[in-house]
């Protein structure tokens, strides 16, 4: 079969609609989880399904798209989604964030500040910040209807009782203008800060969960904490070795058999730019 | 500069030329054709049919093919085909009362009207490896290089005589006593809601439940039903029927206003019935657990059968205690596409995360070392 046989963008216009519908309706309830029905993509369940819907619903002849996979363009994984979006719609891609009109990302927002106008799309395996404490979605239902979230406060508190702090790297539960606990996907706490107040539109798709929640742009998201342990980042006791960098987020590098470790910047095209 | 492992596009290019070349194996063998997958692994084609939910023997062939005999890989080949095609109408409901029977048994009764029908089957022979096989060159065997007469070979003379093309369901034989709870779709009986069009969202009514489990993953249906034969959910199962042929799928167009008969499909059909102690509202009876499936597949008809009637303890007021009775357990992890790419995700890179914890460990060990100093 040629490509010609599939429609811009791979889905049919049926199913971009409602998947448009589903993202309206997250826009206008920030933080909270809108059911759709997701569609199998030629890729697994768990390489970023929900974030390829998000992308070929709302993809336009003139976008420009950027895709990251652990803050980079060149791993294989966003090697593979690149091609394929590109391959089924022919826009034009690129690796600079500033250049992007909407950026796929898995595990990473870029260094680089987002502008207005941007949208990030967010591959997202569980939409659901609860789903450790309570697996019956019909209990977490409630939980999210009545602002229940008692349990995810005691559960930060146990850990600082059990280690002196929170022990929630990524995925770090985060609050929504005061009303939806949400899933920032497993971004590291170290991105966390920047969805607050973003002048780009956050999109999150979770494709074998059927959930989309998104963030309008200008949304106030507070990391949940306590007054007495607030909020923190992560911190390297090193600076890149490409770029010299001590602001951004580092991947630890093994050089040799004898376990020397170099650190560089996850996000290769903020650093290649430095 | 150091480039950590990052694949670039070669990289990709090469490993899938890889995979071709591996799928080919040996160059001085014929190539396997879609033709041949079709008819002579039409049990693996079924199995992909079902779990793919699309009906297309040749595309599931193809999709085995291409999938290097992977029937897992080869039902999610066919799935993301079967995304990209428009929905043009709804099928009217089959009839499997009506459907050409190729084979047909009722473990509850000796005899039934229209006889027990053994067809294509293995259930009575002795699984010897045949040796035969290996010697590929003999000639076909005239006798069976055309199909049989379907149903021609009965198993009881009441049966010989009097068979029909259409044997009655056993279960609406027993219906009529009343010993069977009846399900006759009510008056003004909704249309289901659709799976593949809207999410399942729980609870889940039946309907949706029958369509998770029709496209489940057999092996999982397989070990939930068997969890329910031995202790964890009692549900007293008879094979009240299990029939296996083909069946018109018709559509009413729009223009004609009549039904139109598109074509033929092959289904299995496992009427499952259990016992029921009755509650206040009903008294003691027989109940039903159902299993539908593309092509001959009685495994997996029964053991969906078992998997329905266990997850309906709440509708029937028993106790819900086991896994295969709850349905965002049972229902949540039956799709093998799902589960399949989410286990295997695990192999994409997670290093940030790991990063992340990395440094979380360093801390607390280093907290922890303060602390016993």
């Amino acid at each position: 079969m040629s490509e010609s046989a599939f429609n811009f963008a791979y889905l049919d216009e049926q199913t971009k609609r409602m998947i448009r519908r589903s993202i309206l309706k997250a826009v206008a309830i920030p933080g909270y989880q809108v059911p759709f029905a997701s569609r199998e993509m030629p890729l697994p369940y768990g390489w970023g399904t929900g974030g390829l819907q998000l992308t070929c619903a709302i993809i336009g002849p003139d976008d420009v798209l950027k895709v990251i996979d652990q803050g980079a363009d060149d791993t294989t994984n966003a090697v593979n989604i690149r091609r394929f979006i590109a391959r089924t719609t022919g826009v034009q891609t690129t690796t600079h964030t500033t250049e992007a009109t909407l950026i796929q990302t898995r595990h990473r927002i870029p260094e680089t500040p987002l502008k207005a106008g941007q949208i990030m799309v967010f591959q997202v395996p569980q939409p659901e910040p609860m789903f450790r404490l309570e697996p019956r979605e019909t209990e977490r239902r409630r939980m999210h209807a009545m602002a229940d979230y008692g349990l995810m406060q005691v559960r930060l508190y146990e850990d600082i009782a059990r280690h002196g702090r929170v022990a929630t790297t990524y995925d770090y539960p985060v609050m929504v203008e005061d009303r939806y606990l949400m899933s920032p996907s497993p971004i590291p706490k170290f991105d966390v800060p920047k969805l607050n107040q973003s002048p780009a539109l956050m999109l999150f798709g979770a494709g074998r969960e059927k959930r989309i929640h998104a963030l309008p742009p200008y949304t106030r998201v507070e990391p949940l904490d306590f007054d007495d342990f607030p909020f923190e980042r992560q911190r390297w006791d090193s600076a890149c070795a490409l770029c010299g960098s001590r602001e951004s987020f580092l991947d630890e590098m093994i050089m040799d058999d004898a376990g020397t470790r170099q650190f560089i910047c996850s996000d290769t095209d903020w650093c290649g730019a430095r | 500069m150091y480039v950590a492992v990052k694949g670039g596009e070669r990289a990709i290019d090469s490993a899938d030329q890889w995979v071709r070349t591996r799928r080919r194996g040996d160059r001085t063998l014929a190539e396997l054709t879609v033709a041949q997958i079709q008819e002579q692994l039409h049990r693996s084609v079924a199995r992909v049919m079902a779990e793919g939910a699309l009906y297309d023997p040749q595309l599931a062939a193809l999709a085995i093919k291409q999938a290097a005999g992977d029937l897992v890989e080869a039902a999610f080949l066919l799935r993301a085909y079967r995304t990209t095609l428009p929905r043009l109408a709804d099928s009217l409901p089959v009839d499997t009362g009506g459907m050409r029977i190729e084979r047909r048994i009722s473990a509850t009764f000796k005899e039934v009207p229209g006889g027990q029908i053994l067809g294509p089957t293995t259930d009575y022979g002795q699984r010897l490896l045949d040796f035969s096989l290996l010697d590929e060159n003999a000639l076909p065997d005239p006798r069976e290089s055309v199909h049989r007469p379907i149903g021609a070979v009965a198993s009881s003379p009441v049966a010989a005589t009097g068979r029909v093309s259409t044997p009655p369901r056993v279960t609406e034989l027993m219906g009529r006593d009343g010993l069977l709870e009846s399900e006759q779709a009510p008056v003004g009986d909704p249309a289901p809601a659709d799976l593949t069009r809207e999410p399942l969202r729980f609870p889940a009514a039946r309907p949706l439940r029958l369509q998770a489990l029709a496209r489940g993953d057999e092996g999982y249906l397989l070990g939930l039903g068997y969890s329910t034969q031995r202790g964890y959910a009692h549900t007293h199962p008879f094979v009240g029927e299990l029939r296996v042929g083909r069946v018109e799928v018709s559509v009413i167009a729009p223009e004609l206003g009549f039904p139109v008969v598109l074509g033929e499909i092959e289904l299995t059909e496992c009427q499952m019935i259990n016992q029921f102690a009755g509650s206040d509202e009903a008294p003691p009876m027989f109940t039903r657990g159902y299993g539908l499936v593309f092509g001959q597949g009685e495994r997996k008809s029964i053991a969906m059968a078992l998997v329905d009637r266990a997850l309906r303890a709440a509708e029937l007021g028993e106790p819900e205690t086991a896994p295969a009775q709850d349905q965002e357990f049972v229902l949540s992890h039956c799709d093998n596409l799902e589960a399949s790419g989410f286990v295997q995700h695990l192999k994409l890179p997670h290093h940030v995360d790991f990063q992340s914890e990395l440094e979380l460990l360093r801390r607390l060990r280093a907290d922890h070392g303060a602390r016993e100093l």
